[in-house]
């Protein structure tokens, strides 16, 4: 008997938490009467796509996609080459003051970059690079997390592999790239669904720091977007530009949901 | 005797030198970052926080403007939102993080459907989620007041009143938060034993006292990591407000991050913000330090 209340329960939260998406997928689909007057909010008679070709006019969002496409893989290249290294070093090497620099690198999950954005704001106009995508990136290109990440994985091979290739005469960079790297290779995808996603959603930082058409990302620029036009007659094409911001990101979730879910779950473990 | 004692410690010597040197070489990219972004920032806003007056004349001023900042009243408002939100937010959705995956593990018909339904707020942006929530708490026209329409009644104004408008936040932070820590309760459930719980079966135990007894403590580590991420998401994630309702009405839904912002980027306090900033740092690193000292200590079994 529980069991199916506690079934029924579970769909209709499941019901509930659906809901919000699709009533902004179809009210994106809506022409302006049908948002405001239409009986049912979960039904339009006549779809349009209006309201997509007018998000997509009233604001540069084409130059938005790219800005966020640079600064995603910007941050994520160089944080993939700086957490590899520091791993490394961190996993398979003993040297003075290792616990202190391990500590110093744990700080960085407490006191995250985004809790920092007055004092980096700082930073960045003592460096001269307010206002440009190198300063939304900068922040990000150290990731504790990574490292830790990785170090745990690059830990669990064998020492004996390490060995061996070293045996055969390989440098120690080569080790790396022939033997810790390929092993690694569930975590870098984990790492970098993560990262991606934390990055193509920051808006704060971004906010502060860039003031330009050039510069925006994709999250800003629809934010400054949506508020010109929040009026209820603008609905549909607020919803078009939302619908925008969040379309490859859910896209890219359900093609890779499996390792998004995995990989969500990999970086919880300590 | 002597020589080769001495010469096999000039080798050990020099190879741990090098060792060092290669180990810190490979460590300096990460750190130069962490330097330039996290600890000079972090020490930075300590002296600022001690300085008054514009950038370039700055003045001593020891601990005035902590004073100053205890004494708003704004200040205080802010901080006292942000706990509510901390104990309206945390709680709630650990809980039904918890529910959902206990029953989402019984693999039922359908369970990756709902799993995914519950999941995806994750992958939205906080920022495009106040655009979606913005239209659903909506007066009139929105979804929640079109709903409510159905059974004849009608709610207030969610976000314009200051009664309102910090449940409004909580409850859309919970759908955006659930499936994320639901995830983490999914690989928890996955690690326990399942000896421990044929014989509970066996012994007769009722499910809920199976929750009670075995699953609820040995999920107390998961939870225990899930507590955290909580905590620091609310203090840390306040895009919303800039859409929703820019810390209004009266102050009534700001947190402690978009007040700094405001300080630092509308009012241009700088000493202010510095010590704000160090408020929040504090705040952060006393959540962490009692986890690893207190909390981490008392759950080994």
């Amino acid at each position: 008997m529980s069991r199916y209340i506690n079934y029924s329960i579970m769909i209709i939260l499941g019901l509930v938490f659906f809901a919000p998406l699709l009533w902004i997928f179809i009210t994106s689909f809506s022409p302006p009467g049908e948002v405001i007057n239409g009986s049912n909010p979960f039904w339009v008679s006549n779809p349009t796509f209006q309201n997509y070709i007018d998000a997509w006019n009233a604001a540069p969002f084409l130059r938005y996609y790219l800005n966020t496409f640079i600064i995603v893989f910007g941050v994520l290249i160089v944080q993939l080459f700086t957490i590899t290294l520091a791993a490394y070093a961190f996993a398979r090497l003993d040297f003075k003051g290792k616990n202190v620099l391990f500590i110093l690198f744990l700080l960085q999950l407490m006191i995250q970059p985004e809790i920092l954005l007055f004092p980096n704001y700082q930073v960045m106009s003592q460096l001269g690079l307010v206002d440009t995508k190198l300063a939304v990136m900068l922040p990000y290109w150290a990731s504790a997390f990574g490292v830790f990440l990785l170090r745990q994985t690059f830990k669990q091979v064998p020492y004996e592999l390490d060995e061996a290739s070293k045996m055969d005469g390989s440098k120690w960079y080569q080790t790396l790239r022939h033997v810790y790297i390929p092993a690694a290779k569930p975590t870098y995808v984990a790492f970098a669904l993560v990262s991606v996603s934390t990055h193509w959603s920051n808006f704060m930082w971004p906010l502060i720091i860039t003031d330009s058409v050039t510069n925006r990302p994709l999250t800003v620029g629809m934010a400054l977007f949506a508020q010109s036009y929040e009026t209820g007659a603008q609905w549909g094409m607020v919803t078009a530009g939302t619908m925008m911001v969040i379309f490859p990101l859910l896209i890219a979730f359900f093609i890779f949901q499996k390792q998004f879910v995995s990989s969500f779950m990999h970086s919880g473990i300590k | 005797m002597k020589t080769t004692n001495q010469k096999s410690f000039k080798q050990r010597f020099s190879r741990s030198f090098r060792q060092n040197i290669f180990a810190y070489t490979l460590l300096l990219p990460s750190f130069i970052f962490l330097t330039l972004f996290t600890f000079y920032p972090t020490i930075k806003s300590i002296q600022l926080s001690f300085y008054s007056g514009p950038m370039t004349r700055l003045q001593f001023s020891g601990l005035d403007q902590y004073k100053d900042v205890f004494t708003d009243e704004i200040f205080r408002k802010v901080l006292w939102n942000n706990i509510i939100f901390m104990i309206g937010t945390v709680p709630a959705s650990l809980f039904l993080a918890m529910y959902l995956a206990i029953w989402l593990n019984k693999r039922m018909k359908g369970s990756a459907l709902l799993r995914t339904s519950f999941f995806y707020p994750t992958v939205i942006p906080l920022i495009a989620v106040a655009n979606i929530w913005l239209f659903i708490y909506t007066p009139q026209y929105g979804l929640l007041d079109r709903f409510l329409d159905v059974f004849g009644g009608s709610g207030p104004n969610w976000l314009g009143d200051p009664n309102t408008v910090m449940i409004a936040m909580i409850i859309m932070i919970i759908w955006k938060d659930a499936g994320f820590f639901m995830i983490f309760y999914l690989a928890g459930l996955q690690n326990l034993p399942r000896d421990v719980y044929e014989a509970a079966t066996i012994e007769g135990a009722k499910p809920f006292q199976m929750f009670r007894n075995i699953t609820f403590p040995l999920l107390m580590p998961t939870t225990l990591f899930v507590l955290i991420v909580a905590i620091t998401n609310s203090f840390k994630n306040v895009d919303h407000l800039y859409i929703m309702t820019k810390g209004g009405p009266d102050n009534a839904s700001n947190l402690l991050l978009y007040y700094i912002y405001e300080v630092a980027f509308t009012n241009w306090d700088l000493g202010k913000a510095a010590v704000l900033t160090v408020i929040l740092i504090v705040i952060l690193l006393s959540v962490t330090a009692f986890n690893y000292l207190y909390l981490d200590r008392k759950i080994h079994y």
